[in-house]
């Protein structure tokens, strides 16, 4: 039997422990799904595709955010115990949910949307797959916005209005989109204080990422960038 | 309002040229906190082979006086580290200040400067000593 201690109650909440039947290849969502269907069904928690699709179900498994659908028990648990909390770094609604408001507006505030030059009329823009662009975009764009980077950030946790790695790694793959004409707005949104140069470097958001994105990385370009554009007055 | 929207909003909210200016002046405390690294970096490499000479050397305190006294170089390359200090930790500690004790007023940057300013004196001072 596993000894599952999970997070019940808001911000004020506490733990409470539920015994789980432990199965060979049991992720810590279906430990979640079991305790909700069989012991306790007013625990709340979100999921929807169950196979790492969506990031929905990210949450903090023995201290460190993860998407539950893609964790095994074997692999975290120490010994049959395992502690199951919200996402760090953003409001607790109940139980196991977060508030993602917050991290989403912050998208925006990083003017993480694409702004189109051309019309219809115009030709498709070419961009060649081996290009520089297109290489440190690929780096970056398969994020699916779970929040598991912006729950392990210190920086989040030490300045609130910091706009977080997801958003800047956003940011980043359209300051390097050669058809975006929102580079400007774009670069002044990410500079300052709650802005790229605040990031430590600490590297928490890539090495736990679950897609491999390194946001350090694209934080990393977006100093470069917005330095050099208030270095040459553009900015 | 959707959430994006008002999302948008926030980032129009005040004086865009405030927020803008006050993003530009971060992002120049931020160049000058990674030029003047670069410069200690190098400044620290020569002082601890100094001492490290001065040390296996066996040089006495009466020694190094003899070789600092009217050392145009050695009091130029003190001025620079201590230039170099006195624009790197301010801007360090102010971080500090923002992030572990969330202190984010003007009055940082008052107490910030002031130290950037005691650190240039104290250390040109003894520089100073050692040359005059």
């Amino acid at each position: 039997m596993l000894q599952v201690s999970v997070w019940r109650g808001g911000t004020d909440g506490a733990y409470q422990t539920y015994e789980v039947p432990r199965y060979e290849s049991q992720s810590v969502l279906d430990v979640v799904t079991y305790i909700q269907r069989n012991i306790d069904p007013t625990l709340s928690y979100r999921f929807a595709c169950r196979v790492g699709m969506c990031g929905a179900c990210a949450m903090t498994v023995n201290g460190v955010a993860r998407w539950t659908c893609r964790t095994h028990v074997s692999k975290v648990a120490e010994g049959d115990a395992l502690q199951i909390a919200p996402l760090a770094n953003l409001p607790v609604v109940k139980d196991l949910v977060t508030d993602m408001c917050e991290f989403f507006d912050k998208w925006a505030r990083a003017r993480g949307r694409f702004v189109p030059g051309t019309t219809r009329k115009d030709e498709f823009a070419r961009v060649a797959s081996n290009s520089p662009e297109r290489v440190a975009i690929d780096a970056g764009i398969e994020c699916i916005g779970c929040g598991v980077c912006y729950a392990s950030c210190d920086v989040v946790g030490w300045n609130p209005d910091y706009l977080g790695p997801a958003a800047l790694n956003r940011a980043w793959t359209l300051v390097k989109d050669v058809r975006d004409q929102g580079r400007q707005e774009r670069l002044e949104a990410v500079a300052g204080d709650a802005g790229c140069h605040a990031c430590h470097t600490h590297l928490a958001c890539g090495e736990r990422c679950p897609k491999n994105i390194v946001p350090t990385a694209a934080i990393a370009g977006l100093k470069r960038a917005v330095a050099l554009a208030v270095w040459k007055g553009e900015l | 309002m959707s959430g994006v929207e008002r999302a948008y909003d926030d980032t129009r909210a005040g004086s865009p040229a405030a927020a803008s200016s006050a993003a530009r002046a971060e992002v120049w405390l931020w160049i000058a906190q990674r030029a003047s690294a670069a410069l200690l970096a190098l400044c620290v490499l020569v002082h601890l082979a100094t001492i490290i000479y001065a040390v296996r050397h066996g040089l006495s305190g009466a020694a190094i006086l003899g070789r600092t006294r009217g050392n145009g170089i050695a009091l130029a390359f003190y001025a620079l580290y201590v230039l170099a200090i006195a624009v790197h930790a301010p801007i360090g500690l102010r971080t500090l200040c923002q992030e572990w004790l969330g202190w984010r007023s003007a009055s940082l940057n008052w107490v910030a400067g002031a130290i950037a300013l005691a650190l240039f004196a104290f250390g040109l001072r003894a520089g100073w000593a050692v040359f005059a």
